[in-house]
């Protein structure tokens, strides 16, 4: 988005302000990155650890969730400014959805 | 349209239609191609009711019969109301928020194609063997057992048409969020543009779960599938699920922007601000969102259980408090207000105790357990015909004579319209308000014929005569569509001369940038505003200068060429029973020319770089009324 580059006339700024917003935003894109690796190891050894099912799937679940979050935000940009609107869409769709998942396997498929 | 005035012949406007991406024009194409949907849809109505005229009839065949039910239901939906609600949005949203054109020019168009394609595709039925025949929700029990290609053609169909219309309902979100003028805030909108914003949001989350029964029923009918089949491990019931999922929103998609139309022409007309803006927004998010955790109350006999009806239940009733709030706001908002009758304001004054009629028995319905009595009876046909027609047709009717001169300089013939407005009132009560009672003793929706003597002749027959009576108004509206473009008097920017939204501040109809600059919005009926100072025009928010505007493209109708050629090749490469064994060996090509021609548009369009022009600076100047500098 065209929000993101700063405005500023003085090109010296500009330059030394994008510096300093890379240099974060790569340290943020590693860290994640280093997170989510870490999260798919531990998805895949709690499966091979061979724990009860009970346990792996809220676990696998949650886990999954985590990542798409951090996708989301430091991969896709949502945690720059001006994405206000889609995050509110994102977040009406996925209660929308919730509440018919949690329908579907509450009151429906009782 | 140029700025300057010059006839062109017949093929270069014919090519200027097929290319544009001017949303006005857009509009247009969406008025015409949406009326004639509706004059086909209200033709199968009237065969339909001639047919239940008289007990015993034969004027149709049982089967031609279930064939004119199904395409009644599904063009008026898919293919005359949605994009008439489209035409209007197209023609008044980008006006009212004071931009030049929608977000995505280009997609605007292809929306448009891709619903026109689909819509011939689903006509086409009719002359290649036969209409789809179970019903508009094609319930997947009966739609997959269904011979012939009719089913085919209503899934390839609608699953074309809807891609057009989700396009389109994402380009008006972004448009609206988007494009706003300087200082229209969201709680500045007029209430069309917000009704839009949230039937397009509804048309986001509503259209996928559509498009995933649509493909699901494809594979199941054309790829050899069981996703609905019970006696292969399917579910049936799952279609059902996932229409409605799609289909009570879509309700709303159609209602509210009829809601919105309606609260500019109370505004207008009683020459007063909207009584309870803030409330009408809220209500109009909070009936969006409603609308998603209620569709299981359309299956309440399929055996939920009591605790889901229950649920159910409640949630729809809650649906009636903030429709209440809006009922209640619009006739606060005539409350003291120095009103004229004219042909909108008739229409929108009849709206309210009509659509409150279809809302009453909307909460009948409601009732879980009085819904068993009430359950495929012509009470529900009364209930949904009193809120479509009685709130979506007088929206579409009164939007028709508001906007006509905004959207084609010219005033339709008032005398004329009220002369259609009275006789499609009256005929729209007596066809449908006797149905309640018909429902209530007992007569079942979608039959073909009934016997004498069950008390069921004479009210059948009243509801034919007053088919007839809406059928009459449609033909006087034509005329007067005829006679007024014929005679070509011209109107100027603010014709009913109460005007407050940005609209009616510029030319009817605008010129083709809309805007020569940007203007500064400051409250809630910006034009309004500016009267009440004393001021003609409003306050530009920009210097003139040069505008950026998109070229024509004829891709958009390429494209969607495409999917209708190649939704014959699948539709011809199963031979159903009915076709006795004929094999098409010419189906297979067929589609994949077909979705290469898709395929080969997309690239052109991706491959070669389109910046559009600009209009200068000095051309503006030059064009007649002249900026202000």
């Amino acid at each position: 988005m065209a929000t993101q580059q700063s405005t500023s006339a003085n090109p010296k700024v500009n330059y030394k302000y994008r510096r300093k917003k890379a240099k974060q935003e790569m340290r943020q894109h590693v860290t994640s990155f280093a997170l989510m690796i870490f999260m798919t190891l531990i998805a895949f050894i709690a499966v091979m650890a061979g724990f009860d099912k009970i346990y792996v799937y809220p676990i696998l679940l949650v886990l999954a969730a985590m990542q798409v979050v951090l996708q989301l935000y430091y991969f896709m940009h949502m945690s720059h400014k001006g994405h206000g609107t889609v995050a509110l869409f994102l977040y009406s769709g996925v209660l929308v959805a919730f509440i018919t998942v949690l329908t579907f396997v509450t009151i429906v498929w009782w | 349209m140029s700025t300057v005035a010059q006839k062109k012949g017949f093929l270069a406007v014919l090519w200027d239609y097929l290319t544009t991406v001017d949303h006005k024009k857009i509009a247009i194409l969406y008025l015409t191609s949406g009326g004639f949907f509706f004059l086909v849809g209200g033709i199968e109505a009237m065969i339909i009711r001639i047919q239940l005229a008289v007990p015993d009839n034969n004027f149709v065949s049982a089967g031609l019969y279930n064939e004119l039910l199904t395409m009644h239901g599904t063009t008026m939906i898919f293919l005359a109301a949605m994009p008439l609600l489209f035409g209007f949005m197209n023609a008044i949203v980008p006006l009212q928020i004071g931009a030049r054109d929608v977000a995505f020019p280009f997609l605007n168009s292809l929306g448009f194609w891709l619903f026109f394609f689909g819509g011939v595709f689903l006509n086409l039925s009719w002359f290649l063997g036969g209409a789809p025949d179970a019903g508009w929700t094609s319930y997947a029990s009966l739609s997959i057992a269904s011979e012939g290609h009719g089913i085919d053609f209503y899934v390839l169909g609608l699953q074309i048409s809807g891609a057009g219309t989700l396009i389109s309902g994402i380009n008006f979100l972004v448009t609206i969020i988007n494009m706003r003028a300087p200082g229209m805030t969201y709680m500045r909108m007029p209430l069309f543009t917000w009704s839009t914003f949230v039937a397009s949001a509804l048309i986001l989350f509503a259209f996928p779960p559509l498009t995933v029964g649509l493909f699901l029923m494809m594979f199941d009918r054309m790829f050899g599938a069981n996703f609905f089949d019970a006696s292969m491990g399917g579910n049936t019931i799952i279609w059902e699920h996932l229409f409605w999922i799609f289909g009570h929103p879509e309700v709303y998609i159609l209602i509210l922007p009829a809601f919105g139309i309606f609260s500019e022409i109370f505004a207008t007309f009683s020459r007063k601000r909207l009584f309870g803006y803030a409330a009408m927004v809220f209500a109009t998010v909070l009936i969006g969102f409603l609308g998603f955790m209620v569709w299981a109350h359309h299956m309440f006999t399929v055996g939920l259980g009591p605790t889901a009806n229950a649920i159910f239940a409640v949630a729809t009733m809650a649906i009636a408090v903030p429709t209440g709030v809006k009922i209640f706001n619009w006739m606060l908002t005539m409350w003291g207000g120095s009103i004229s009758f004219t042909t909108p304001m008739l229409y929108a004054v009849a709206f309210i105790p009509s659509f409150t009629a279809g809302g009453v028995t909307g909460v009948m319905l409601a009732s879980a357990a009085a819904d068993y009595q009430y359950h495929d009876t012509y009470f529900v046909v009364a209930h949904f015909h009193y809120v479509i027609i009685g709130g979506v047709v007088l929206g579409l009717l009164a939007g028709t004579h508001f906007y006509w001169p905004k959207m084609f300089g010219t005033m339709l013939n008032e005398f004329l319209g009220k002369i259609t407005f009275w006789l499609f009132l009256i005929g729209f009560h007596a066809t449908f308000f006797i149905q309640h009672f018909l429902g209530l003793m007992g007569m079942p929706r979608r039959i073909w014929k009934f016997l004498p003597g069950q008390g069921l002749d004479m009210p059948n027959l009243i509801s034919t005569v007053g088919a007839f009576f809406m059928a009459v108004a449609v033909i006087v509206l034509l005329v007067n569509i005829v006679i007024t473009q014929v005679k070509n008097v011209r109107v100027g920017n603010d014709p009913w001369g109460d005007g407050r939204t940005l609209e009616w501040a510029i030319p009817s109809p605008p010129p083709f940038y809309n805007f020569k600059q940007l203007p500064l919005v400051r409250g809630l009926d910006p034009y309004w505003i500016e009267k009440m100072e004393g001021n003609t025009k409003m306050t530009p928010a920009e210097p003139l200068s040069d505008i950026h505007m998109p070229n024509n493209s004829f891709i958009p109708f390429v494209m969607s060429l495409g999917l209708f050629i190649a939704a014959f090749g699948a539709m011809y490469q199963v031979s159903w029973r009915a076709s006795e064994g004929e094999s098409f060996v010419w189906a297979l090509p067929v589609l994949i020319i077909g979705m290469l021609i898709t395929i080969g548009a997309m690239a052109v369009r991706s491959l070669k770089d389109d910046h559009g022009y600009h209009i200068h600076k000095e051309d503006l100047l030059d064009d007649e009324e002249g900026g202000r500098e």
